[in-house]
C-alpha cells in the first residue's frame, strides 16, 4: 500500500487503483472500515447494468473467515442454523447463526472448499464469535478479509463476460456451487452466488491479481453492457431481490446496545434456515426450538407493495385503528417492477394473520415541506423480483 | 351453430389496443384483439428484417409510456425493461459537439463550454418546464370532460380539469400568474419559447428538436412548444423527462401487453383485418375481416386512427354528416420518415470523444432553429428536407439483446419527409433516392459509416401509413396541435372515448392524451367501457 495512505482512516481494496479512476463523482462509502465507492457516474445506470448488463462491484470489505481443521465441518454445523451436515465440496450455502438465546449474529456465505477447509463471508466482524464458539474444537480460525480480492460480476450476461474472461464451461456451473479457475495464471475462485437477485457471480482471488482481474473483466465485457457498480445500487438491487441487511433490516447481536432489539430467524424471514430435526446441536437451538413450539415469536419480516410511487424510507406502519405495527426498513421505487416496494417488520399477528387494513405514513419531502401521505399497502413475498434467468443451467448466453 | 359473443373486440393489436384489452380481460372480460399485420404490436415493435437483428423499426425509444401501466400490467413478469438514455449529443460542422447527459450536472458542465449564460439558464428553463409537465400529469389519466355537458360527472370533470391549471399549490396547481405562462407555453413556437432562455444557437438547437418530432409543424410555429412539452412528460422512474429504450426493442413492450392479456385469458389474433364494424339498430354489434370471417361482441373498440376508424371500417350511412365532416378535418399530417440500418461494427463519430456517455443516446447534426425551420420549409414544398432533423440512436450501444456482441441496430428518425411528394407519388427509386441522401449526411459525421452497413430499411411515410395503417404515416394519430388536444381529441363532443355509435368505442392515440407509446388512451377508454358495463376495476393504479 502507498505510505501516504497510512495516515487515512480507512482501507483502500486492492481494486482502489481501477475504483477511483472509474468514479466519476467522487463519491465515496464506508464499509467496514475500507471506502468504496458509492457511486460511479448515475445510480440508476449502474442498477440497470445488473438488470440488463452486467455490473462489477468490489466486494473485498466482506468479512471472511478461514476455518481449516479435521473437525472444522462438525464446527460450521454447528455454528450455524442449517443443517450443513451434507454439504458437498465446491458449494455455498447461505447461512444465519444464533447466540444460545437464539437470536441472529449475522447472516453470510459458507463455502465448502474440502470438508476440512471453510470459509465464511459476513457482514460482521465475527473473529472472536467464532473462536469463542470453537471451544474445544481444535479447529484453526483465521481473518483472511485482507487477503482476498473479490468483485461481484452479476447481470444477465454475466456468464458470458465471465467466459469471455477465460471462465471455461461456467455456464454449466449451477447456483450456489464454486469452481476453482487458473486465469492469466492465476488463481481464481469463482462461485454462483450475489446479493442482487440476478444471473450473478463472485471472484475470490489474492490481492496482488486484483487490477489485472479488473482490467481483464472490464476488456471481457467491452461489448456485453459491463459497467462498475456503486453501493448505492446495490441497495436497489438487493432489496428488489428481498436480501436482508446487517444494521438495516435487523441489529447483529454484537452491536445491539439494547437487547430487547435483537432478533430471532423466525422475526427476520429466516426461518427457513433454521434446521431444528438437524441430529446435531446448533448454537441456539434449544431456545429456538422453545420459540417455535411456544409460538413466542414477535415480529415478522415482510414484503410490501406500497401504492403511490413515494418510497416509504422509514416509514411507521399503522393497523385500520392508526396503532403503530411497525416500521418500514427499506424502501425503493423499484424501476424494474414500476412498483413502490418495502422491506418492513412488523409485530405480529401482522402480517402473519392479519394482512388486510395494513397502512403507511409516508413523509414525501417537498420543498421545504413534508406532504403526510397516507397509503395503503399489501403484504407480499419479500422476494420482489426472481427473473427465471438467475437460476437458469445452463446459464443465459450472448 | 350460434356463434360466439365475446365482451368486448379490439380491432389493432398496437400498444393502445393491447393496454386496453389487457384492463379489461383484468376486469374479468373475454376480449378478443384482432390485428391485420402477421405480427402485432402496430407501431411498437421489434422485428428481425436482417438475419442476427432486431429492428425497432418504428417506434424506436420509450418514456411516455405510464409507470402505472407498467405497475397494472405487471409488465416486468413478462420481460419488459427499460434502459435509461445516458446522455444525447448534436455534432457540429467545426468538429465540436454539444452534449447532455443522465446527470444534470454534468450537463450543466457541458452546456457551459458553449455558454456560461445557457448553463445557468438551463436550470430555470428546467424548472418551467417542470412545472409544465407537473400540470399535464394528472391530466393524462383523466377522461376529458365534456364542457357542454351538464352531467354532474362532466361538471366535476371540468373542475378538476381547471383545479390543475388553476388551483393554488395547496391544491396540486400554480398560481395566477403561471396560468399565463401555461397559456402562453400552449400556443407559442418552441422559437420564440427557447429565445426567453438562451442565447446560443446550438443549445436552441438540441433542444427543440423535441418539438418537431413527429409533427408538421416548423421550430416557428405556434403550437410547437407543447410539442416539446408533450415529448417531456414522460419519465423514466421518477426522472421527468428522461427517455430510454425498451430491453428487446419496442417490440418487448406490445409482447409483454399480450403476454398480460393471454394470462387473463384474452386472445391476439394476427392476419385478420378487419374491414368493418357491423352495425344492427344502432348498435355495433362485431366485426367483419378480409378473411370472410364475422366475430361478435357486446363492445367493439377501434384502436385506430379516427379517420380509418369512421371513414374506413364503419359505413358513412351509420353516422351523422357533420360528425363525418369533423373526423375528415382532423389533421392526420405524415412528415417523419425513418431508417432502420444493421452495422457491423460501431460507427465512429470523430467530433464526439470516446466513450462520451453523450454519445450512448440521441444523437442530432442539426445547429441552429433557421436549419430546422429550412427543412420544413422543404417538407410544405413537397420534398424531403434537403437538411434534415434527424434524431439517431444506436440502441444496441446499451442493449445487449439488439445485436451480436460488437454488432450494432442504428435507428434514424428523419424529420421532415411528406407524405406524397410534389412530384409525384412516391415510388422505390424515390424511397432509394431518399434513403441514400440520408445515408449521404451521416456519411458526413461518420467516415467509417457507410462500409459498416450490413442491411438497411427505408420507411416512408407511405410505408408506415400502408403497412402499420397509421395515416399518413403520422406517429401521432393526429396533430397535437390545441384545437385537437383534451376535449377537442379528436372531435369536441366525443373526447370520452365513445363514438357516436352505440357500443363502438375509440382507443387510439387519436384521443386524449395522444400519441406516443403512452398507454394512456387505451387505459382510459378501458375505464371508460368497463364503467358503461357497470364494472368495477380493483386495484389498479392507473
Amino acid at each position: 500500500m502507498n505510505k501516504d495512505l497510512t495516515q487515512a482512516a480507512l482501507k483502500f481494496s486492492p481494486f482502489h487503483n481501477r475504483t477511483s479512476r472509474a468514479c466519476r463523482t467522487n463519491s465515496w462509502y464506508r464499509w467496514s472500515g475500507y471506502t468504496v465507492v458509492a457511486e460511479y457516474s448515475t445510480t440508476e445506470l449502474e442498477y440497470t447494468a445488473t438488470r440488463n448488463g452486467t455490473s462489477v462491484m468490489d466486494l473485498t470489505p466482506m468479512y471472511k473467515y478461514e476455518i481449516k481443521g479435521e473437525r472444522a465441518k462438525e464446527f460450521i454445523n454447528y455454528f450455524v442454523t442449517r443443517d450443513l451436515s451434507n454439504m458437498d465440496n465446491n458449494t455455498v450455502a447461505y447461512v444465519i447463526w444464533c447466540n444460545e438465546e437464539g437470536k441472529v449474529v449475522d447472516d453470510g456465505t459458507v463455502f465448502c472448499l474440502n470438508q476440512n477447509e471453510f470459509k465464511l463471508c459476513c457482514a460482521v466482524k465475527m473473529q472472536t464469535w467464532l473462536k469463542d464458539s470453537a471451544d474445544g474444537f481444535d479447529i484453526e480460525i483465521s481473518d483472511v478479509t485482507d487477503d482476498i480480492a473479490a468483485l461481484s460480476v452479476q447481470g444477465p450476461t454475466s456468464c458470458s463476460v465471465l467466459k469471455n474472461y477465460g471462465a471455461t464451461d461456467l455456464e454449466l456451473l449451477k447456483p450456489f456451487e464454486s469452481k476453482d479457475f487458473i486465469i492469466d495464471g492465476y488463481n481464481v475462485l469463482i462461485s454462483r452466488t450475489g446479493f442482487t437477485g440476478d444471473l450473478g457471480y463472485e471472484l475470490w482471488t489474492n490481492p496482488e491479481n486484483a487490477e489485472n482481474m479488473w482490467d481483464s473483466l472490464m476488456e471481457s465485457g467491452k461489448h456485453l453492457k459491463i459497467r462498475p457498480m456503486g453501493m448505492h445500487a446495490l441497495e436497489m438491487v438487493r432489496i428488489e431481490a428481498g436480501f436482508i441487511q446487517t444494521s438495516t433490516d435487523f441489529v447483529s447481536t454484537e452491536h445491539a446496545l439494547r437487547p430487547v432489539r435483537m432478533r430471532s430467524p423466525y422475526e427476520i424471514g429466516m426461518g427457513w434456515l433454521v434446521h431444528l430435526n438437524k441430529e446435531s446441536y446448533f448454537i441456539g437451538k434449544r431456545a429456538l426450538k422453545e420459540e417455535k413450539e411456544n409460538g413466542t415469536t414477535e415480529r415478522i419480516l415482510v414484503g410490501l407493495d406500497i401504492e403511490g410511487d413515494k418510497p416509504a424510507h422509514g416509514a411507521v406502519i399503522y393497523n385500520k385503528k392508526k396503532e403503530d405495527v411497525g416500521i418500514v426498513t427499506a424502501a425503493l421505487w423499484s424501476p424494474t417492477l414500476k412498483r413502490n416496494i418495502a422491506i418492513a417488520s412488523l409485530m405480529r399477528p401482522y402480517g402473519s394473520k392479519i394482512k388486510e387494513d395494513i397502512f403507511v405514513e409516508i413523509y414525501h419531502p417537498e420543498e421545504l415541506e413534508y406532504k403526510k401521505i397516507w397509503a395503503t399497502c399489501k403484504i407480499v413475498k419479500r422476494q420482489f423480483y426472481n427473473p427465471e434467468r438467475r437460476n437458469l443451467v445452463p446459464a443465459e448466453l450472448y | 351453430m350460434k356463434k360466439k359473443i365475446y365482451d368486448a373486440i379490439v380491432v389493432g393489436a398496437g400498444h393502445n389496443g393491447l393496454t386496453a384489452a389487457s384492463y379489461m380481460a383484468k376486469a374479468g372480460l373475454d376480449v378478443l384483439v384482432l390485428e391485420k399485420n402477421d405480427y402485432i404490436g402496430g407501431a411498437a415493435v421489434s422485428r428481425e428484417l436482417f438475419p442476427g437483428w432486431k429492428y425497432s423499426n418504428c417506434s424506436y425509444v420509450c418514456s411516455l409510456l405510464r409507470p402505472e401501466i407498467m405497475r397494472d400490467l405487471e409488465l416486468y413478469k413478462y420481460g419488459l425493461q427499460i434502459i435509461p438514455y445516458e446522455g444525447s449529443a448534436t455534432m457540429m460542422k467545426n468538429g465540436d459537439y454539444y452534449a447532455h447527459y443522465h446527470d444534470h450536472d454534468m450537463t450543466v458542465k457541458s452546456i457551459s463550454r458553449h455558454s456560461k449564460h445557457d448553463a445557468e439558464a438551463y436550470d430555470r428553463y428546467s424548472r418551467d418546464v417542470m412545472r409544465q409537465c407537473k400540470i399535464i400529469k394528472p391530466l393524462l389519466k383523466m377522461t376529458p370532460p365534456d364542457l357542454t355537458s351538464f352531467k354532474p360527472k362532466d361538471i366535476f370533470g371540468a373542475l378538476e380539469f381547471a383545479k390543475h391549471f388553476a388551483a393554488k399549490d395547496e391544491l396540486g396547481g400554480l398560481g395566477e400568474k403561471e396560468i399565463y405562462d401555461t397559456i402562453r407555453f400552449y400556443t407559442m413556437s418552441i422559437s420564440d419559447y427557447l429565445d426567453e432562455y438562451f442565447e446560443t444557437d446550438i443549445t436552441k438547437a438540441h433542444l427543440a428538436g423535441s418539438a418537431i418530432i413527429g409533427t408538421a409543424l416548423g421550430p416557428c410555429s405556434p403550437g410547437s412548444a407543447y410539442v416539446l412539452l408533450h415529448h417531456y412528460m414522460g419519465e423514466v422512474d421518477g426522472s421527468i423527462g428522461s427517455w430510454g429504450y425498451a430491453r428487446g426493442g419496442m417490440g418487448s413492450i406490445t409482447k409483454a401487453m399480450s403476454e398480460c392479456l393471454k394470462s387473463h385469458g384474452g386472445t391476439v389474433q394476427a392476419s385478420s383485418e378487419v374491414t368493418n364494424v357491423i352495425v344492427k339498430n344502432g348498435r355495433a354489434v362485431g366485426v367483419a375481416t378480409k378473411n370472410g370471417d364475422e366475430f361478435y361482441a357486446k363492445k367493439v373498440v377501434s384502436n385506430l386512427d379516427v379517420k380509418r376508424t369512421f371513414l374506413k371500417i364503419t359505413d358513412e350511412s351509420d353516422l351523422q354528416p357533420d360528425f363525418v365532416e369533423r373526423v375528415k378535418n382532423f389533421k392526420i399530417r405524415g412528415s417523419s420518415g425513418k431508417l432502420n440500418i444493421a452495422l457491423e461494427g460501431l460507427p465512429t463519430f470523430p467530433s464526439i470523444p470516446k466513450d462520451d456517455p453523450g454519445g450512448n443516446g440521441d444523437l442530432h447534426f442539426t445547429e441552429t432553429i433557421e436549419e430546422m425551420e429550412g427543412a420544413y420549409d422543404d417538407w410544405k414544398r413537397g420534398q424531403w428536407s434537403k437538411m434534415p432533423y434527424v434524431d439517431m440512436c444506436l440502441p444496441s450501444k446499451s442493449d445487449p439483446t439488439m445485436a451480436a456482441p460488437g454488432k450494432h441496430f442504428m435507428s434514424v428518425f428523419i424529420q421532415y419527409v411528406p407524405f406524397e411528394l410534389a412530384n409525384g407519388g412516391w415510388n422505390e427509386q424515390r424511397k432509394q433516392d431518399f434513403g441514400n441522401h440520408i445515408i449521404n449526411r451521416i456519411a458526413e459525421y461518420s467516415p467509417d459509416f457507410k462500409d459498416l452497413i450490413a442491411h438497411y430499411e427505408v420507411r416512408t411515410p407511405k410505408d408506415i401509413h400502408d403497412e402499420v395503417g397509421l395515416t399518413e404515416g403520422n406517429i401521432f394519430q393526429g396533430e397535437l396541435t390545441m384545437d385537437q388536444l383534451m376535449f377537442n381529441r379528436p372531435v369536441t363532443g366525443y373526447a370520452q372515448y365513445r363514438a357516436p355509435i352505440k357500443d363502438l368505442y375509440m382507443c387510439s392515440s387519436s384521443t386524449h392524451p395522444g400519441g406516443g407509446v403512452m398507454g394512456a388512451p387505451g387505459a382510459n377508454a378501458a375505464r371508460e367501457i368497463l364503467s358503461d358495463m357497470s364494472i368495477k376495476q380493483k386495484g389498479n393504479h392507473y
